[in-house]
């Protein structure tokens, strides 16, 4: 059959195209392919009738492989459309089902105009449903892109911002740390640390650590990897929110923090960093 | 003794390591763990799981609940096919390290649970297995 030289495919979705657009959109309604809220009528009938015309285009070029250059433009426009979809929130059922349902308008026109040549619709049948397998698969691994580089970036959101280093006072900073440290995490905190240290001439560095759900012994190797690197500047580290559970699990782990003056809280750190600065807190008697 | 719950993760790469950290923590809240009890397990599983990852090259930890004269317990183990340990007691040393940590990992995991198993067999590959009680 070579590639599909004898095949009518092209030719009978073009002269019924009107028809096929409709029976289509029908599908889509009846397959809620889309969600009615998230996409308009009117943008969805032009979407779906450009799609129409892309694949006549690459039935014309070609119907054994929708990865050749042929199909490139259908392929990008099914991208585009996927992607959109992942960001915008459809499901991925709702994503694939978009390009299934159209399977069954083109089966039911193919019938129709083939009805006196069973073994050539046969044949058109199975030529089409393997297009369309391929390019629902293709969708789907677009949809499953776009929703990667959500999350990508997402994550280099987080790294940016949930590592601020703050002067609180005069000499002293203090970098409070949030969630899971990693190695990249935990580079990224080191290197904004010891710039800010420069930046402020500081000389004391309050570590606070209460938003980290486990203190293993990595993440331990990393705080004293960054202690050690801010006392070659001359800073002195406090590390303070030393939860009770994870003070308990330390020393079963055998971790010691021996050379590391550590707080309870927050509050405590900033009173002995006071102490170390020569400043005092006077509280001034209410005049009567 | 009775298994009531099964599930088996693949470790492969060290973000697995802070999925079964969320896993194991899920768990143990179910099952009404302390807090500190929570942290105990959750931290042995940090380390023995990047063992898994670092030293085994990768493999599989298991999660199992337990049940023994109403008892109730979580048993996790951690399976690797890698090079295996060549000497089980220097690993159980504090602060003997073949990579570049504190060489605390196995060792502490072991104080911090309350029944721990070690096998391991040379090319063979290491299995460790450590179970956490509830105190009622």
């Amino acid at each position: 059959m070579g590639t599909g030289k004898n095949s009518k495919i092209a030719e009978i979705i073009n002269n019924s195209k009107e028809e096929l657009l409709e029976n289509w959109l029908k599908e889509q309604k009846k397959a809620k392919a889309q969600h009615t809220e998230l996409i308009s009528e009117g943008e969805l009938r032009h979407r779906s009738e450009e799609l129409l015309s892309l694949f006549v285009r690459g039935c014309l070029s070609g119907l054994e492989d929708t990865s050749t250059e042929a199909w490139s433009e259908m392929r990008d426009f099914l991208s585009s459309i996927s992607r959109n979809n992942a960001r915008q929130g459809f499901s991925p059922s709702e994503t694939a089902t978009y390009i299934f349902s159209l399977k069954q308008p083109v089966f039911a026109l193919l019938r129709q105009e083939l009805s006196n040549e069973p073994d050539a619709l046969l044949d058109e049948i199975w030529t089409v449903s393997k297009l369309l397998d391929s390019l629902g698969l293709h969708s789907f691994e677009e949809y499953q892109r776009g929703r990667e580089e959500i999350i990508e970036r997402q994550r280099q959101e987080m790294i940016g911002h949930s590592n601020p280093v703050m002067k609180i006072w005069e000499g002293i900073l203090t970098v409070p740390l949030i969630g899971t440290l990693d190695s990249e995490r935990t580079q990224v905190i080191m290197e904004n640390l010891l710039q800010k240290i420069v930046d402020t001439e500081s000389s004391i560095v309050i570590i606070e650590i209460s938003g980290v759900p486990t203190v293993d012994t990595e993440v331990a190797q990393y705080l004293f990897k960054t202690v050690a690197a801010a006392k070659l500047m001359g800073t002195e580290c406090i590390i303070s929110g030393i939860r009770p559970q994870i003070a308990q699990t330390m020393v079963q782990l055998g971790v010691a923090f021996d050379d590391i003056m550590t707080k309870t809280t927050l509050a405590d750190a900033l009173q002995y960093a006071f102490k170390q600065s020569n400043l005092d807190i006077v509280q001034h008697q209410k005049r009567a | 003794m009775k298994i009531s719950h099964n599930e088996t993760i693949h470790l492969g790469a060290s973000e697995d390591i802070s999925y079964i950290r969320q896993k194991v923590r899920k768990w143990m809240v179910e099952l009404r763990f302390s807090l500190v009890e929570q942290t105990k397990i959750v931290t042995a599983a940090s380390e023995l799981a990047r063992n898994t990852i670092e030293h085994g090259g990768g493999g599989r930890a298991q999660l199992i609940v337990l049940t023994d004269n109403g008892r109730t317990g979580l048993q996790l183990i951690f399976e690797d096919n890698g090079p295996g340990i060549p000497d089980l007691e220097l690993a159980l040393e504090d602060g003997y390290s073949t990579g570049s940590g504190l060489g605390l990992g196995l060792s502490g995991s072991k104080r911090l649970v309350d029944e721990f198993d070690l096998k391991s067999k040379p090319d063979k590959g290491t299995c460790i297995t450590i179970t956490k009680w509830r105190l009622n």
